[in-house]
C-alpha cells in the first residue's frame, strides 16, 4: 500500500468514526446512564459509611466467606493501616469501581461463558473476541471510548471490564465443558431438561472452575487501576500516576501497596469460599 | 418349561453405524456387509448389526458379552442415549425411536431408570438428594420425594448415610445409592450397565443377592448388561449372548449351556461349572412310571440343580435318582452315568 493509501484509509476510518460519535454519542451516553447512577450510588454508598462500621462489614463478609480467622485480622489489619496512612477514600473508590466491575462482570461472563459451552458455534465467535480482549493494549481501545463517552467513570469501567471479562467466560466454559460426560449421560438418562442439567449438574460441577475464573477477573480489574485513573477514574490509581509524573517514589510505594493489600484480601477471601463449596471433594468425615 | 412372559421391550433390525457419514452406508447394511469390510473400506464402526429381539416383562434380562461387543451400545437404545443408524425399539406400543425431545425426556422421566458401571452420582450432592435425583426431575411433590428416598434408602441397607457424600462411601455403597435412585423412580424398566462390574467379587455377590431380593418384590422388567457368565447366569431368567455386534444366542442358562448355538458360545460357556446351572429337568429321561420297590432310589425335584441331585444321590449311596415335579409326581430319572455325561460335556 502507498503512502497516500494508506493515510487515505486512516483518514477515512477516523472520519467515519467521527461521524459516528457525534450521530450516537449522546443515545450511547444515555443507554450507559444507568451504569453510571450505579457506580456512582455503590460509590456513595462506601464513602458514606462510617469507617468503623466499614471494617466491621469487610470483617463480617470476609468470616462468611473464609470461615477463617487470620483472614479476618489480615482484612482488619489492613484497612487500620491503610485508614491511618490517609488512603481511605481512594481504597473505597476503588473498592467501589472492584465491585461494580465485579458484578457486571459476572453478569455477562458467565452467560456467555455457558452459551459457549452448549455451542460450538458461538465458542468459535467468541473465543477470538476474547484472545483480541486479552491481548490489544488498553490504550487502544481507550481512544474510541473516551470518543464516545468521554472521560469519566464509565468509560473507565468498560475499559476495565474488556480487560477483565475474559477469565470468567474462559473457566465458565472450560468448566461447564469438562464435566465429567458420565454424570450428564446419568442426567439425560433420568430425563432431564437442558436447564434442569444445568440448574443441578453443570453449574455445581463447575463452580470450582467459574470461581478461578471470578477471582482472575477480580485480580485484572484490580491491575487496571491505574489505567483506568488516565481517564478520570478516581481511587488509589491516581496518586500513583501522579506519582509516576512528579517521581514522587513514596506515594506510589504506598498507594501501590494499598492495591495490593486489596488484591490479597481478595484474593485469599475467595479462593477460601471456593474451597469450602467443595467440600464434597475431599473423603473422610462428614460434617 | 419357564411360563411364557410377554415382551416389554422389542428390538427390530436395529443396526448402528458410528462415524460421520453414518447415514450414507444404510444401503450397505441391506446387503449384509459385515464389520471387518466396514472398518477396513469405509473407516466405520458397524457396531450393533441387525438385532431382533424381545425382552420380557417383568424379568430379569441379560445382555452378555465381551468388550467391544456392542452390549453398552444396545442398552443405550432402549432409552435413546444413542440414535439407533435403523430399527426399531417398540415398548409399550411406543417406538421409542420416533418420539419428540418431550417425549422422549417423559419416557426417560417415567418408564426407565439406569444404573451405571462408574455409578455417576453427582459428588455435590449427598446421598439422599443422589437419591431424589430421578425424582426431582420429574417434578414431583417435595414431600414425596422424601418419603420414596427413605424408603428406599433404608431398602438397599443405607440407613444412617443419608447427609455423606458420594465420595465419603465405598464402591458398593456408591452403587446402592445408584440402585435406590434408579428404584426411587419407580419405573417399568430397569437398566443396568455393567452396574456390579466395577466392584470386588465379594461386594458384586452382595449386590446380586440384594438386586435378586428386591426382583421378588418390585417385578421389573430387568435389563442387565454383563462381560461375567457367572454373573449372567447366576441372575439371569434369561440371557442373550453378543459378539461384535450381532446376537448370537438368547435363551436361558440351561439352553446356552446344553445346546450352544455355535463355537463362540460353546467355547464360552466351556469353563462354567455347569452342576450350579443345569436343572434335573434338563438332563432326565422322562419316565412316569414309579420306581420298582427293590430299588434304591432318591427323589429330586425337577427343578433341583445338577450339584443337589449328586448330592442327594451320594448320601443316600443310590445310583438312581427319580425326579418329580412340584406336586410329588413322577416325571423322569437320572441315573449315575448321565450325571457323569452332563458335567463333563
Amino acid at each position: 500500500m502507498s503512502r497516500d493509501d494508506l493515510r487515505g484509509l486512516r483518514k477515512s476510518i477516523d472520519a467515519s468514526f467521527r461521524d459516528f460519535t457525534i450521530e450516537y454519542g449522546d443515545s450511547l451516553e444515555a443507554f450507559f446512564d444507568p451504569l453510571l447512577d450505579f457506580l456512582i450510588f455503590s460509590e456513595r454508598l462506601l464513602l458514606n459509611t462510617p469507617w468503623p462500621l466499614m471494617i466491621a462489614i469487610c470483617a463480617g463478609l470476609a468470616y462468611t466467606a473464609s470461615r477463617s480467622w487470620n483472614i479476618v485480622v489480615g482484612v482488619v489489619a489492613a484497612f487500620l493501616v491503610i485508614g491511618y496512612l490517609g488512603m481511605w477514600t481512594d481504597t473505597m473508590r476503588t473498592l467501589s469501581i472492584i465491585t461494580v466491575c465485579t458484578i457486571v462482570a459476572i453478569g455477562i461472563g458467565i452467560p456467555l461463558g455457558i452459551m459457549m459451552a452448549k455451542s460450538n458455534r458461538v465458542q468459535a465467535v467468541v473465543s477470538p473476541i476474547l484472545d483480541v480482549m486479552q491481548t490489544m493494549p488498553s490504550f487502544v481501545y481507550l481512544i474510541p471510548v473516551v470518543m464516545l463517552l468521554g472521560i469519566g467513570k464509565v468509560p473507565g469501567l468498560i475499559a476495565v471490564i474488556i480487560y477483565a471479562l475474559p477469565p470468567v467466560v474462559r473457566l465458565t466454559n472450560l468448566g461447564i465443558r469438562e464435566v465429567d460426560s458420565d454424570v450428564i449421560e446419568a442426567a439425560d438418562a433420568y430425563g432431564s431438561s437442558a436447564w434442569q442439567k444445568l440448574v443441578n449438574v453443570q453449574m455445581p460441577l463447575a463452580l470450582p472452575s467459574i470461581f478461578a475464573g471470578v477471582n482472575q477477573t477480580i485480580m485484572m480489574s484490580l491491575s487496571m487501576v491505574v489505567i483506568a485513573s488516565m481517564i478520570g477514574v478516581k481511587g488509589l490509581g491516581q496518586p500513583v500516576l501522579k506519582a509516576i509524573t512528579n517521581q514522587y517514589f513514596a506515594m506510589g510505594l504506598l498507594n501501590g501497596f494499598a492495591i495490593v493489600a486489596l488484591a490479597i484480601i481478595f484474593d485469599r477471601v475467595s479462593q477460601r469460599y471456593g474451597m469450602r463449596i467443595q467440600k464434597h471433594r475431599q473423603g473422610g468425615s462428614n460434617d | 418349561m419357564i411360563e411364557q412372559k410377554t415382551a416389554k421391550i422389542k428390538i427390530e433390525n436395529l443396526s448402528k453405524i458410528f462415524g460421520p457419514k453414518a447415514a450414507s452406508l444404510i444401503p450397505l447394511l441391506e446387503q449384509g456387509i459385515d464389520r471387518q469390510t466396514m472398518q477396513d473400506k469405509y473407516q466405520h464402526v458397524l457396531a450393533l448389526d441387525n438385532i431382533n429381539m424381545d425382552l420380557a416383562e417383568n424379568s430379569i434380562e441379560v445382555i452378555m458379552g465381551l468388550s467391544g461387543s456392542g452390549k453398552s451400545t444396545l442398552i443405550r437404545h432402549i432409552n435413546r442415549l444413542i440414535d439407533p443408524t435403523v430399527g426399531s425399539i417398540m415398548i409399550d406400543g411406543e417406538n421409542v425411536c420416533q418420539m419428540s425431545s418431550r417425549a422422549l425426556r417423559e419416557f426417560r422421566q417415567t418408564k426407565t431408570a439406569m444404573v451405571f458401571q462408574n455409578f455417576s452420582l453427582l459428588p455435590h450432592r449427598t446421598v439422599i438428594d443422589n437419591i431424589a435425583f430421578g425424582l426431582q426431575m420429574q417434578k414431583k411433590p417435595a414431600k414425596l420425594i422424601a418419603e420414596r428416598c427413605h424408603y428406599w434408602l433404608e431398602k438397599v441397607g443405607l440407613k444412617g448415610f443419608e447427609k455423606n457424600y458420594p465420595a465419603q462411601l465405598s464402591g458398593g455403597m456408591q452403587q446402592r445409592v445408584g440402585l435406590a435412585r434408579a428404584l426411587a423412580c419407580d419405573a417399568d424398566i430397569l437398566m443396568m450397565d455393567e452396574a456390579f462390574s466395577a466392584l470386588d467379587p465379594l461386594i458384586r455377590s452382595d449386590m446380586q443377592d440384594i438386586l435378586l431380593g428386591l426382583q421378588k418384590e418390585i417385578q421389573k422388567t430387568i435389563v442387565f448388561i454383563t462381560h461375567d457368565l457367572d454373573e449372567a447366569l447366576k441372575i439371569g431368567d434369561r440371557i442373550a449372548i453378543l459378539n461384535h455386534g450381532k446376537l448370537i444366542q438368547q435363551g436361558t442358562a440351561e439352553q446356552i449351556l446344553m445346546h450352544p448355538a455355535d463355537d463362540y458360545v460353546s467355547r464360552f460357556v466351556a469353563d462354567v461349572n455347569r452342576t450350579t446351572v443345569l436343572r434335573a429337568r434338563s438332563i432326565m429321561r422322562a419316565h412316569s412310571q414309579a420306581p420298582a420297590a427293590n430299588e434304591n432310589t432318591v427323589t429330586v425335584l425337577e427343578d433341583d440343580t445338577i450339584q443337589e441331585v449328586l448330592h442327594s444321590m451320594l448320601t443316600a449311596d443310590s445310583f438312581l435318582a427319580v425326579v418329580t415335579d412340584k406336586t410329588g409326581k413322577a416325571v423322569g430319572r437320572i441315573d449315575s452315568d448321565m450325571v457323569a455325561a452332563a458335567v463333563n460335556s
